[in-house]
């Protein structure tokens, strides 16, 4: 869901680097009074795996494929404002480096699969849990139902600005890319019900960390 | 030096860039609803290039140059959460 240069209007592309910048600098904050010593080795193994599963693409349907996003993992381990800060890096590098997504485009890139992503996760998988009760079930439940819904939100708003930017009318664009998003995220899901399985199989004081 | 977990969780995480090969090469979900609706051609072409496409530049497999970029950006995105969290969390 990188969008490249050249597919957002300035004012679509300057309203979403003021948002996400002000989020950014926000998460900075509050990370910065709550991030204790046992966060720091999660953030770098977070953002590496992230990294590293966003390249593994995988078949949707005929002549589509899509890949984890990997912010309502981060948000469920470390809290929505951490993993906003982790998925910053993710795009910023992947900008950067490796020229995926535009550096015009990074703003609603961040807003995108940062915090829209993020938020959407970390909230609906704290519902499935309070819903369900704490449980290992309701963990892998809550992570499913959390990346499902962070990547179909994260591609409705993605929809909403390639609109408002004038590439394809929002009746087009919505359901086009709320479609084919419902199925990559159901990939969103299996595999943030797996890593979250692992973590309680083999580290579950992790997820007992305080979420930032 | 004793393995901590988060050294076994970074090698899992240099084991999937390995495994990059491996991807899909069909277009994502935007690309897609991009062709379909005809405004991939709006998308401009990079202003500058250092590992575009993550194909590691100047190595003649392809499948070698993608592990490459696939494990420069793993360590990269490590060092760049860890050193992140150790900033912030060292300035309380």
């Amino acid at each position: 869901m990188h969008i490249p240069d050249g597919f957002l209007n300035t004012a679509t592309a300057v309203t979403t680097y003021v948002v996400s910048a002000g989020g950014v600098g926000y998460s900075i904050r509050e990370a910065n009074r709550k991030l204790g010593d046992r966060h720091v080795p999660l953030m770098g193994v977070m953002g590496a795996f992230i990294f590293a599963a966003q390249m593994l693409n995988f078949p949707v349907i005929g002549g589509t494929s899509g890949h984890l996003i990997g912010g309502a993992l981060a948000a469920i381990l470390l809290g929505p404002l951490a993993g906003t800060l982790i998925m910053a890096c993710v795009l910023i590098v992947q900008c950067l480096v490796f020229q995926d997504g535009g550096i015009t485009a990074l703003g609603a890139n961040v807003f995108n699969m940062g915090l829209v992503a993020c938020f959407t996760g970390y909230y609906l998988y704290r519902a499935v849990v309070s819903i369900l009760g704490e449980s290992r079930r309701s963990t892998l439940v809550g992570g499913f139902v959390g990346a499902w819904a962070s990547v179909f939100v994260a591609s409705i708003f993605c929809a909403i600005e390639l609109a408002v930017s004038g590439r394809s009318p929002l009746g087009v664009a919505l359901p086009a890319m709320a479609g084919v998003h419902a199925l990559i995220g159901i990939g969103e899901g299996l595999i943030t019900s797996a890593v979250l399985a692992f973590v309680t199989a083999t580290r579950a004081d992790l997820l007992e960390l305080q979420k930032v | 030096m004793k393995l901590k977990w988060w050294h076994v969780a970074l090698l899992i995480a240099l084991g999937l860039a390995i495994l990059s090969p491996l991807a899909s090469p069909w277009p994502d979900g935007l690309e897609r609803v991009a062709e379909d609706k005809g405004f991939i051609e709006a998308a401009l072409e990079p202003a500058f290039e250092l590992i575009p496409d993550y194909v590691f530049p100047g190595l003649g497999n392809e499948r070698l140059a993608t592990i490459l970029a696939g494990l420069v950006g793993t360590l990269i995105l490590f060092g760049a959460g860890y050193g992140l969290g150790a900033l912030l969390k060292g300035q309380r």
